[in-house]
């Protein structure tokens, strides 16, 4: 059933492959595909839930005899338990479960002391008040420039700047320097931003007959599931997760974590529901971050605008962990030669997590102001010199696009040199790898009625993976989305990828496809036993059947079966995610980004953003675009507004909450226009690529490109806050 | 015009006072009327009996003073579709109209809102038929996670309902961001939201007329 070749690429640049997939995989989808369903406008096959608050979510889940715990955590970094005084909490009427950590050592403020649950979040509220607990305080480092100076406290054994692993060729890029014009040293930091999920992260769980099922806000119900059995030392098929919706993740909702786990262990002792859910205040200290960076950075470009070498040592924080600080500088650009050391700094503060692309927003800011510092070096316009050195064919079709909608042709006109509110426009790219990944499965059940059923156990982080299914159901049946019937978010239906590295929509498209082709093979063939003629010229099309001796509705040809329900099971096998017939090795992005600054305040105001972003077949392009304004939107919040905020002396998180961890709101919002540049990558039958992450790399490098373009002075610190352009301008001190 | 945000005491203050200002617009329909020579209402520390009139229907409930709204509302009564995201009046995922004014439910006292008519997310749906601004609010597409959508939902009605004159102009794009300028969104549906707001006013217009 498929053809022989596949045409990849985008209009203006195709090219045709042998089809490298077996013969019982769903069509392949070429650059000339013509689909009826996929790549259009779907409304959210649950938007109606969300929008009337009947969507329930892991913290609205509600049963008889429930309880509800917490932990009381440590206000200090660095302690240790010497003796915990309950003060008769035990005794305290609704107070039903207790859990003191004696002498645990603490590492960092917020870190579990004990844990209760009780009847109600006010009992909690009294226990929590009453406890009195004996630390020794032991001395800490909350910076990474306190957690480096030689003398400071160790947070765990060896030494808190941890080795890094060096990669490239150290004499190769002194050569590359050394046949440079301009050679750059230059450093550059970001900050430590917090996931500030609206849900914060929990879960309920209810313990019946031996099973335990455990409502969970997570982004990896496969992955929570396997943590919690664990943790409980349970069969993993006698725990159920469950995850009908979720109020974001952002890559820090995989796996079970401490209390989860607890609330898990009180439905088993107690027999009764028990609900953990974090407070805002916890959410922002103990449940991930992006962390910091260091970023001295050398590079250089001959004045005719060949780059030539970099070099990048950088030191990260990921807390409490030794690993995840690193950046992702230099990259992207064709250098002819590189160099790069990343260290983590271990400090006494809440572990970073994966979040939106790690290390790629924090290193391509630094990397992208270095290209327009070297572009300004030698003289020559930041996009002329980016489209001489970037080797990408995607990206190298999407710069005139972005270049042309935020009208870059006026950039060197666009202040009057005594303006007092000036204006700037930048540009910064992105890459992220094809990330499908095999090993999931769907299965289809089209019944005597004609309902349609597409399950599988993953979630919908948000991004429309529900609607997903049923888009691409109703290409194959000949449907409309709004007629599949998607059950997801349950451990008990087959197994799908945890929503993380951009992986879910490239992941479950061949399974799913191959499942709902295979049912449409069967129902063709039922119909065949009864009305006659060749299944294979029959098709579905537009809610009826065609093709065949008599014309039926989709119904009445579901009600031709012998049995009650045609059910498939379609596996993401590894020969559908080849891999060998792409068109581009990664999926690629640019943005453009304007802004105002008024030189008298500081303050920075993004007027327009565009994003073209490739994610090779879109198969939604409503969500397509929302996605790619939420990840442009997340990375502005970034670039101006977030900064989580230790107290060096008291090692306590000063902004815990949505006061003054700001980020960013409507009165901040730009233009955006996002263009969803859609190729055919032809790295699955069907070619949809990844996209999640990819969206919000660029925009804080493009931000910060504006910024210095338009006040003539580089701000080489995130986030750009009104004190550091005053600064930048010699205004303050 | 801006929404008029309902300014009250952080419940921190309150919790173990066991006395709440006596507010005008919030007389307790039911409970013991404890006052006192100085006029000043003594609650608690035990639950009190409060009734509420909540999209439409009678609701009694029995909290204790402490309670706040939001989580009388989730917790007590059942009604999930308010959300608590910072607990702290900061995000206004909890925002619900309390006698027609939006109101940071987690920042009000459930005694406080005692005899008052209370409109949720639950309540925008009338006879199996959206509100045009939830109706937009799926056409645009402006909901990702859907955490923020309720209280983003109920700021726009406010603004669509009562902040403008009904024969007057559709909201210009500075009043709609005003109106959600309390209401935060992580996923990034800002954009959607106000072509949503735009969407809906239209609506309104029209079937106005």
């Amino acid at each position: 059933m498929s053809d022989k070749e596949i045409q990849l690429g985008f209009p203006g640049n195709v090219r045709k492959i042998e089809n490298p997939y077996p013969a019982d995989a769903p069509p392949a989808w070429g650059a000339d595909a013509k689909l009826d369903v996929v790549g259009k406008d779907h409304t959210r096959l649950d938007a109606r839930a969300k929008v009337t608050g009947a969507a329930k979510y892991s913290y609205d889940r509600r049963f008889p005899g429930m309880l509800y715990s917490r932990m009381l955590r440590s206000p200090h970094a660095a302690a240790r338990i010497k003796s915990i005084d309950l003060n008769g909490i035990d005794k305290l009427p609704g107070v039903i479960h207790h859990e003191p950590y004696e002498g645990k050592r603490i590492r960092y403020a917020g870190e579990s002391v004990v844990a209760i649950a009780a009847e109600t979040e006010e009992i909690l509220d009294d226990a929590l008040a009453r406890i009195k607990v004996d630390y020794e305080v032991l001395p800490h480092a909350v910076t990474i420039d306190d957690a480096m100076i030689p003398t400071a406290p160790s947070v765990a054994k060896g030494d808190n700047e941890r080795p890094g692993r060096p990669r490239g060729n150290a004499e190769k890029v002194a050569a590359a320097h050394k046949d440079a014009d301009v050679v750059l040293e230059r450093e550059y930091r970001t900050q430590v931003q917090t996931h500030s999920c609206l849900e914060t992260h929990g879960c309920v769980c209810v313990f019946k007959d031996g099973k335990l099922t455990a409502y969970a806000s997570t982004q990896g119900t496969f992955a929570f599931r396997g943590s919690l059995a664990r943790a409980l030392k349970m069969n993993q098929s006698d725990v159920t997760v469950i995850t009908d919706h979720m109020g974001g993740g952002f890559g820090s909702k995989f796996g079970a974590d401490a209390w989860d786990v607890y609330a898990a262990r009180v439905a088993v002792k107690t027999g009764r529901p028990c609900r953990s859910m974090l407070d805002r205040r916890a959410e922002h200290m103990i449940a991930g971050n992006r962390p910091d960076s260091i970023q001295k950075c050398r590079f250089s470009a001959k004045k005719d605008g060949t780059l030539m070498g970099a070099e990048v040592l950088s030191w990260g924080t990921a807390g409490t962990s030794a690993r995840g600080g690193g950046v992702y500088n230099p990259a992207i650009y064709g250098f002819k030669a590189t160099l790069q050391d990343s260290r983590d700094v271990m400090t006494n503060a809440g572990r970073a997590r994966a979040f939106r692309a790690p290390r790629h927003p924090q290193g391509v800011f630094a990397l992208e102001g270095m290209i327009d510092e070297l572009a300004e070096a030698i003289g020559m316009d930041p996009l002329e010199f980016r489209i001489k050195n970037d080797p990408h064919v995607v990206r190298q079709a999407q710069y005139p696009i972005g270049a042309k909608e935020i009208g870059w042709a006026r950039r060197d006109k666009l202040n009057d040199p005594k303006a007092t509110v000036r204006r700037g426009i930048g540009v910064a790219a992105s890459r992220w790898p094809h990330t499908g990944r095999p090993g999931s499965a769907v299965r289809c059940r089209i019944g005597k009625d004609g309902s349609v059923v597409v399950a599988n156990g993953a979630q919908d982080i948000g991004t429309g993976t529900r609607t997903v299914f049923a888009i691409l159901a109703a290409e194959a049946l000949g449907l409309k989305p709004e007629q599949i019937t998607v059950q997801l978010g349950n451990t008990n239906d087959p197994p799908g990828p945890g929503s993380g590295g951009s992986t879910t929509t490239p992941s479950i498209t061949p399974p799913t496809r191959k499942a709902v082709e295979m049912a449409k093979r069967e129902l063709l063939g039922a119909v065949a036993d009864v009305l006659g003629g060749d299944p294979k010229k029959m098709d579905l099309e537009d809610g009826k059947l065609v093709g065949a001796s008599k014309p039926l509705t989709f119904q009445q040809a579901c009600g031709l079966m012998q049995g009650d329900v045609i059910e498939t099971l379609g596996r993401g096998d590894r020969d559908l995610f080849k891999g060998g017939a792409r068109f581009a090795s990664e999926v690629a992005g640019v943005q453009f980004a304007e802004v105002e600054v008024d030189t008298e305040t500081g303050g920075v105001r993004v007027v327009k953003v565009v994003g073209v972003h490739d994610c090779g077949r879109v198969v939604n392009t409503m969500t397509t675009r929302s996605q790619i304004n939420g990840g442009i939107i997340q990375g502005l919040s970034y670039a101006l507004f977030e900064n989580r905020v230790l107290d060096r002396g008291t090692g306590d998180m000063l902004n815990a909450d949505f006061v003054n961890y700001k980020i960013a709101g409507s009165i901040d919002m730009p233009e955006i226009v996002s263009i969803p540049f859609s190729v055919a990558q032809g790295i699955t039958p069907s070619g949809v690529s990844s996209l999640g992450e990819p969206a919000t790399v660029p925009t804080a490098g493009a931000v910060a490109n504006a910024v210095a373009h338009a006040i003539g002075v580089r701000i080489r610190s995130l986030p750009i806050t009104p004190d550091k352009v005053l600064a930048a301008l010699g205004k303050i001190a | 015009m801006s929404k008029d945000r309902i300014e009250v005491s952080r419940r921190d203050v309150l919790r173990g006072a066991g006395v709440a200002a006596f507010l005008g617009a919030a007389v307790p329909a039911l409970g013991d009327e404890r006052k006192t020579e100085t006029g000043i209402r003594q609650f608690g520390p035990g639950p009190e009996k409060l009734q509420f009139q909540i999209n439409g229907k009678r609701v009694s409930v029995e909290v204790e003073p402490r309670v706040t709204l939001l989580d009388a509302l989730r917790d007590r009564i059942g009604m999930t579709g308010t959300k608590r995201v910072c607990d702290g009046g900061a995000c206004g995922a909890c925002t619900v109209m309390v006698n027609g004014k939006t109101v940071n439910s987690c920042m009000m006292l459930a005694v406080d809102a005692s005899g008052s008519t209370i409109r949720t997310i639950e309540g925008l749906e009338q006879g199996g038929k959206l509100h045009p601004i939830q109706e937009a609010f799926i056409t645009q597409d402006a909901a990702q996670c859907g955490f923020c959508t309720p209280g983003m939902i109920m700021s726009c009605t406010a603004l669509l309902e009562t902040g403008l004159p009904e024969t007057g102009p559709e909201p210009t794009e500075e009043q709609i961001r005003e109106a959600v300028a309390g209401n935060l969104c992580r996923c990034g549906t800002y954009p959607h939201v106000f072509a949503a707001c735009r969407e809906a006013a239209t609506v309104m217009k029209e079937s106005s007329r």
